[in-house]
């Protein structure tokens, strides 16, 4: 900003109708290069873990025993990426976290969409109330919760076509119905200051053209909300897709664990190959950098919308 | 003059409730329903068992026991871990506040200049922040394993490597370096989008008035940042306290790397499974915690009363 606050400043205007006086601009352009390999070094930095996971992922377990992870490859292949995908099934573990991501953040979205239309589109009584009520529960320590919902969900029981335990414990149904009624908070906030500076005025038309309240939300509120939603879904996904302590908790059966908990199993008992661990770790790891490389724009868009303006 | 606006408002709000047609009422108390019932179900509910079981012995089998306020004179007088871990809570909590934090808005504020490749330092600033804080575990112990890490490699010590995640010294440093590189993303993120929403007219002005970079940043930018400063200095709170996965990724938690939230995890799941004494600990973190909760809300609803 720094740049464009000189240009506008009369110092600055005169100087250039004076005729391109150079030496005006010389500090300017090397304070540039400063924040350009300061911002550079700080970027290879936070980088370097993740170039040097997938590194060591390609190259062979003897090789790097022998030489250290920092050493000039003689083999590189995706054997370890074959093996984990395969031997290890990480593509299982795959499948069951998606199994609970996706239903978990669609209907996270779409209660806290509806709780934030009501406190802040239709401004229902106590709706102030409501969203601390909301809030205040997201920000809540997870452990504090941790005993009383395993006893609760011991004491559910299930028919055998929804949970092959017949209890609520060690189904998706627990680690999902957790991580809505974890996220909801956050996303009640988010979306109630983002639909606070949606113009009231297209809902008045609406209700004057005699939309029900339904009508109001999901075709008027909600479509215009999507920048909202779109960084949401992102943030959402990432989150309940990393999520680990639910899942170490609430369930027992190894075969159900989500992915970020098979990392465990690539860990051999008495022997850990870290060149598998380290491709497990980018499979697990690729995912939620896709969906952000996908939705940055809306995700930065989205964010600046519901953070701060209103 | 608001006042009367408000007012006006309120009753012109109240009308409106009236006008609701029977369908349109069943579609309220339904989907408000809904997460109202499951907000209480899973999250205030078991917050409230939570303090009634921390006055109590319960193994999570046999009869539950009252025992008072018990727990936490064992808590406090003999259990070797608990001030370690309040130690190591506070210190990550200075740690990511004092320099984690501060470190993310100065990214921000340097991406914000317009710079070119701002998209590529944004994408991988934030990049750790996508990242499961298992695989950030394992990648702390690729980095700083004693056999072949790189650091180890690098300093050319294969005789008498530095134990960086075993040395109950050190493991707790390297472990709020790792938490930082993710948190620092975070933080950049959420001041890049509030600063873009700042008015540019306000820093044109402060131009105008003579005021340099720093001046105008200080005075003038900083200030209008405060919804976003509430928003970062609470998650940094409650990331702090929260801390988990991480040091449960590398050595469960144990051996200097202590924290309040593994406590709790140890004494609930753990073999032992002194449910009312991990429950004691668990208080003792929501009392912190809330104390910020009710700050941050007290903030955010005035800023909302502002609007």
């Amino acid at each position: 900003m720094t740049a464009d606050i000189r240009t506008t400043s009369p110092a600055a205007r005169g100087r250039s109708l004076a005729g391109g006086d150079r030496r005006g601009e010389h500090p300017r352009r090397r304070g540039r290069f400063g924040v350009h390999i300061f911002l550079m070094a700080v970027s290879l930095a936070f980088l370097a873990p993740l170039l040097l996971a997938v590194y060591a992922s390609l190259r062979p377990y003897e090789e790097t025993a022998q030489h250290g992870y920092f050493s000039l490859p003689d083999h590189l292949s995706f054997d370890y990426y074959r093996e984990a995908l395969s031997d290890s099934g990480m593509g299982e573990y795959f499948k069951n976290t998606l199994i609970i991501a996706v239903p978990a953040v669609l209907i996270t979205l779409f209660l806290a969409s509806f709780v934030a239309f009501a406190v802040s589109r239709i401004k229902v009584r106590g709706g102030i109330v409501l969203l601390m009520f909301f809030t205040a529960g997201n920000l809540l320590p997870p452990q504090v919760l941790v005993t009383p919902l395993y006893v609760l969900f011991l004491k559910i029981p299930l028919p055998w076509w929804m949970s092959d335990s017949l209890t609520m414990y060690d189904s998706y149904w627990a680690v999902i119905i957790v991580n809505i009624g974890f996220q909801l908070g956050f996303c009640v906030f988010v979306l109630a200051n983002f639909m606070r500076t949606l113009p009231q005025e297209i809902l008045e038309a609406a209700i004057v053209d005699g939309a029900g309240l339904w009508t109001q939300f999901w075709r008027i509120t909600l479509p215009l909300c999507r920048p909202a939603l779109a960084a949401l879904g992102t943030l959402e996904f990432t989150w309940i897709y990393n999520d680990f302590l639910w899942a170490l908790i609430f369930i027992s059966n190894p075969d159900k664990l989500p992915i970020t908990s098979s990392l465990n199993n690539l860990r051999g008992q008495f022997f850990t190959d870290y060149n598998l661990l380290a491709a497990g770790s980018v499979l697990v790891a690729l995912p939620t950098i896709l969906v952000f490389l996908l939705l940055q724009r809306h995700f930065i868009a989205g964010l600046t919308l519901g953070s701060s303006k209103g | 003059m608001r006042s009367v606006a408000l007012k006006t408002a309120r009753r012109a709000g109240r009308r409106r409730s009236r006008r609701f047609t029977r369908r349109d009422l069943a579609v309220l108390v339904v989907l408000l329903g809904i997460p109202v019932l499951l907000d209480i179900v899973i999250i205030w509910g078991p917050t409230l068992a939570s303090i009634g079981l921390s006055f109590t012995s319960w193994d999570g089998i046999g009869d539950i026991h009252w025992v008072g306020g018990e727990n936490y004179r064992n808590l406090v007088d003999n259990y070797p871990p608990f001030w370690p871990a309040v130690r190591h809570n506070l210190l990550w909590l200075a740690f990511l506040g004092l320099i984690a934090t501060p470190f993310g808005l100065l990214l921000a504020v340097l991406i914000d200049r317009g710079v070119r490749f701002s998209r590529f330092y944004q994408s991988t600033l934030y990049m750790p922040v996508v990242l499961s804080l298992a695989v950030v575990g394992f990648m702390a112990q690729l980095i700083l394993g004693t056999d072949q890490g790189v650091v180890n490699t690098l300093l050319d010590n294969h005789e008498n490597p530095i134990d960086w995640l075993g040395d109950s010294d050190l493991n707790i440093w390297m472990m709020m370096l790792a938490a930082s590189w993710r948190h620092t993303g975070y933080v950049m993120i959420l001041y890049l989008a509030g600063l873009k929403s700042v008015d540019p007219t306000l820093k044109e002005a402060a131009a105008i008035d003579g005021a340099n970079a720093r001046q105008t940043f200080f005075r003038v930018v900083f200030p209008t940042l405060r919804p976003v400063n509430v928003i970062v200095g609470v998650i940094t709170v409650i990331e702090s306290l929260r801390a988990f996965d991480i040091v449960y990724a590398v050595n469960k938690g144990r051996n200097g790397l202590e924290l309040l939230s593994v406590l709790i995890t140890d004494n609930v799941i753990g073999e032992a499974s002194r449910i009312g004494f991990g429950s004691a600990i668990a208080v003792v973190l929501l009392t912190v915690s809330l104390g910020f909760i009710v700050t941050f809300l007290v903030q955010e609803l005035r800023g909302a009363r502002d609007r």
